[in-house]
């Protein structure tokens, strides 16, 4: 064990109710389609039901003509600036290959017209009014078509920018060379080589994608989203409509649910071109079905991973090979594929070997996007794959071969600075990892020694267990900034105004808890207002895992100069240095035990002498980005009759250094397993050979219920990040990317046929154990 | 066409007009009970149910003038005395809710489950939750705040 020291926390490290916990218990109306604006307008949408096709004629007269039609948007009357529909920082490194409405249609769901009416009933029957005459392009519907030599082309349009090779339907590039791989490889006992290849699927939110849009009384866009990112929101909306940054504020209230699909602007520039022209508040909702086929998916992918590793199963040669299909945008395109190697291979920091070759097609296809675990997702479904076929290779418990190669404690690994987000990366060593203890603990709760191997049978059903191993990362290194803003009243309580963005995570009470431990009282004497860009300083938003590592810096360092500024009144009023005060239950205590309370501070501050307002503003950009790291465990029984696969038990243990608070820590793991075991064995966005989704409801697209896990077990183990607020680093994403791996490996356990295509289907492991019978 | 039709909402009845082809969702939301969700308006999702005569169901699916004459509960109408429900006392001490959009119907569901069934079993929770999507949470705090109220409301009747 690393020597450490887990100081003891007051408000921190404690399960504290979520701030907003009663208002959502009670149904308060809080989020963005609760709050009637009086004499808004209602919005929907024509899409395109071809793959690829030129708009040649658009008629809306026969609309217009619709009683209570206030406003037709379509590519004549649009502003054509090309822009990036991803809420990244600036500048993207996605292309500017989007505009609001197109003249080409590039996937089945691409945007054709919008339609602003009195009532959405109004609005959709004026949507069917619209004509359209298209001529068909040629369309690429798989990754394959994209790379085929005289394949169509997708962007042939002259104003696109930042696309690699768009005559090759190519939109963006990474190769990275470490050693020498083939030296490598030559150097290797044993070597494995496997390809799998991942669905389409969907974050599906429970509140789909919304905007409400109204002109305050000065005339200035007001946009309440349900975004996780605000400023980005902002800023390229007022690119995109060409207004000023400062006549648009954007506000998020409460939002349901985000997992990366609301990192996206789909809905803002619209709204706001709609109340721009007609002066009137409008509303879009995306429907369910257009949430699944226009709105952002996990990037489909396939991944190639070869793995060089000596007798005594450490690796010698890690080789990656990716092709990310982007569907009709980049959106993300080259961030994403990036992290499939850059949150995956740092983690067997052993191989002095390592190639990276990563590649991002265009198709016509649903647009892929930022996907809670971020490539490293389907990045480590392959790679802990092989890992698990090297074992057999080896004859190794796949426990032990994990052991002998994961990444410690002042260790780092070269691909930490070789692949970033963009550009470079940031070198870093790992300065907090318990990741050993994780796996003996999840091998010992899952009872790995007896279950591997043993196949219990149950009737047709078989049992066996499977584990891997993960990382992620905390925020983007060197690109995300926060800020925070922390002012005190009168009475001794705070204000906390962050631009950092809830999703339902949990932020604004972890970031809460964080000022209320360095300010020396309880959680309730914080007052949290967060994402409202007139109001809260800037924050990149709530994505790459950033909030808890790099707002929780943000408002340490505030709460910090804010506890300075409270000692500096208390010391004058106490008549004792400031080095020799303590701050601390509502008070500052001299080594005699003298006491002034932080009302009386305020009282002071405000009326008394000297007045000042007590208050600070702190920003933060990451150094680095500390990796979380996760050991995942399951159970699964297969029917050899059906090919159905249940999991029977779910282990995963995390080290996300100190959890602020652990109940909201386990409840973004138990999240993202949960997700992530739908992806494994359900989710899967069904595309014809027309380029259309089959099955956009929760009818057809099946997320996990209740009754279809199991009570998902949790184990959080505690370790000190030293460059982390009150020693914390991320938990949101990380959890997603386990189940995938996991029971591929479990089924393998139990039935003995490896699964590389997802998702992990009756059909397909029925056809995998035919498979097995015939060959055998 | 426009018909009237009385609706007890949260033990006060009131006359509302409604569209023939209007959803209880639709009405419920104009008259103010935000808390009913719309997630798929499919009866998929879970987040519109509300207790129809005691049982729960899904809003979307229950045209507005099928429910004249009911009684019909929501979240809104579940504190007592400024005291909330003991399940949205239970959800909020088992750190069940996130983002909080789905809650509102798997309340419906849970006080619907324990109304029927007081002792219920964890995967009689499950099954009863089987129409409530929730992508935030993996459900496990759910169940945990489901049994705990049935267990407190147990350990009152005994008492």
């Amino acid at each position: 064990m690393p020597d450490r020291i887990v100081p003891h926390f007051e408000v921190v490290g404690h399960s504290e109710t979520k701030v907003d916990a009663y208002a959502l218990v009670t149904g308060k109306p809080v989020f963005v389609e609760d709050t009637d604006v009086a004499g808004s307008l209602h919005i929907a949408f024509l899409t395109s039901p071809h793959p690829h096709a030129h708009i040649v004629e658009i008629d809306t007269s026969r609309a217009e003509a619709l009683p209570g039609v206030a406003l037709i948007l379509t590519h004549e009357n649009t502003p054509a600036r090309r822009y990036t529909t991803a809420g990244q920082g600036y500048p993207e490194p996605s292309p500017y290959d989007t505009r609001m409405f197109d003249s080409t249609v590039r996937f089945v769901g691409d945007r054709v017209a919008a339609v602003a009416a009195e009532t959405l009933e109004i609005a959709r029957a004026a949507v069917r009014l619209i004509d359209v005459r298209y001529e068909m392009l040629p369309a690429v519907l798989s990754i394959d078509a994209a790379l085929a030599v005289d394949a169509p082309v997708i962007h042939d349009e002259d104003d696109s920018t930042g696309i690699h090779d768009a005559a090759r339907n190519t939109v963006s590039v990474v190769e990275v060379d470490v050693g020498d791989i083939d030296a490598g490889f030559a150097g290797s006992v044993t070597v494995v080589e496997t390809v799998c290849e991942t669905q389409y699927a969907q974050h599906a939110p429970i509140e789909p994608h919304v905007v409400q849009g109204y002109l305050d009384n000065d005339g200035r866009l007001v946009l309440v989203s349900s975004t996780q990112v605000p400023f980005h929101a902002r800023r390229i909306v007022s690119m995109v409509l060409d207004l000023p940054l400062y006549r648009v504020r954007v506000i998020k209230p409460r939002i349901g649910g985000g997992f990366g699909v609301k990192q996206e602007i789909l809905l803002e520039d619209v709204v706001g071109l709609v109340t721009i022209r007609t002066g009137r508040p409008s509303l879009a909702v995306l429907s369910r079905p257009e949430e699944f086929y226009a709105s952002r998916t996990r990037h489909p992918m396939r991944v190639r991973v070869k793995l060089g590793a000596g007798d005594d199963g450490v690796l010698r040669a890690v080789d990656m090979e990716v092709i990310s299909n982007t569907g009709a945008y980049g959106s993300h395109a080259l961030t994403v594929m990036s992290n499939v190697g850059s949150k995956t291979l740092p983690l067997y920091n052993k191989a002095p070997n390592v190639r990276f070759d990563g590649k991002t097609v265009y198709t016509n296809m649903p647009v892929g996007g930022a996907y809670r675990g971020y490539g490293a997702t389907q990045g480590y479904f392959a790679l802990e794959t092989a890992m698990d076929e090297l074992a057999g290779d080896l004859g190794m418990d796949p426990v032990e071969l994990r052991r002998r190669n994961h990444i410690r404690v002042g260790e780092t690994s070269p691909i930490f600075e070789a692949i970033g987000e963009g550009k470079a990366g940031v070198e870093q060593t790992v300065k907090s990892c318990e990741l050993e203890q994780c796996i003996d603990i999840g091998a010992e709760r899952i009872g790995w020694d007896a279950k591997r191997g043993a196949r219990r049978r149950d009737g047709s059903w078989v049992h066996g267990v499977g584990m891997s191993i993960h990382m992620q990362g905390s925020g983007i290194a060197d690109v995300d900034m926060a800020a925070a803003t922390i002012k005190m009243n009168d009475d001794g309580s705070f204000n906390l105004l962050i631009g950092a963005t809830d999703l339902g995570t949990g932020s604004d009470t972890i970031l809460g808890q964080i000022a209320a431990e360095v300010l020396g009282v309880p959680l309730v004497k914080v007052v949290v207002y967060s994402s409202d860009t007139d109001m809260t300083p800037f924050d990149t938003g709530a994505y790459a895992s950033s909030t808890t590592y790099v707002s929780g810096n943000a408002v340490r360092l505030a709460a910090e100069q804010v506890r300075d500024q409270i000692l500096e009144v208390a010391s004058s009023m106490l008549g004792e240095d400031t080095k020799k005060l303590r701050i601390g239950s509502e008070r500052v205590t001299t080594p005699t035990g003298e006491i002034v309370t932080l009302e009386d501070v305020g009282l002071r501050a405000f009326y008394a002498t000297d007045q000042i307002q007590i208050g600070a503003t702190a920003s933060y950009v990451g150094a680095e980005s500390p990796p979380p790291f996760l050991a995942s465990f399951a159970e699964v029984a297969v029917d050899t009759e059906t090919g159905q696969v249940k999991i029977i038990d779910y282990v995963a243990v995390a080290d996300c250094g100190v959890p602020i608070n652990p109940a909201a820590a386990e409840g973004q793991v138990e999240g993202a397993v949960a997700n992530g075991i739908g992806y494994a064995l359900t989710e899967e966005m069904l595309i014809s050979d027309h380029g259309r989704v089959r099955n956009p409801t929760f009818f057809d697209y099946k997320i996990p219920a209740a009754p279809d896990l199991p009570r998902i077990r949790t184990i959080l183990v505690d370790s000190y990040e030293p460059t982390g607020p009150m020693g914390a680093k991320s938990i949101a994403e990380i959890g997603i990317n386990a189940p995938m791996p996991t029971i591929a490996n479990a089924i393998y356990d139990a039935v003995g046929v490896r699964l590389h295509t997802t998702p992990f289907t009756p059909e397909r492991v029925l056809d995998a154990l035919e498979g097995i019978q015939q060959n055998g | 066409m426009k018909l009237m039709i009385t609706l007890t909402i949260n033990g006060t009845q009131r006359s509302i007009e409604t569209e023939l082809g209007e959803t209880l969702l639709e009405v419920l939301r104009r008259e103010g009970m935000k808390s009913v969700k719309l997630g798929c308006d499919t009866g998929d999702c879970g987040a519109c149910a509300v207790l129809l005569d005691g049982s729960a169901v899904n809003a979307c699916m229950v045209l507005a003038v099928a429910a004249d004459g009911k009684d019909v509960v929501t979240v809104e109408g579940l504190e007592r005395d400024g005291h909330l429900h003991p399940m949205q006392q239970a959800m909020v001490d088992a750190g069940a809710v996130q983002c909080g959009f789905c809650t509102p119907g798997m309340l419906m569901s849970g006080i619907d489950l324990l109304s029927r069934n007081p002792d219920p079993t964890e995967d009689e929770v499950r099954e009863a939750l089987g129409g409530n999507l929730c992508r935030c949470t993996g459900y496990v705090k759910q169940v945990d705040a489901i049994l705990a109220t049935a267990r407190l409301q147990a350990g009152e009747t005994d008492a």
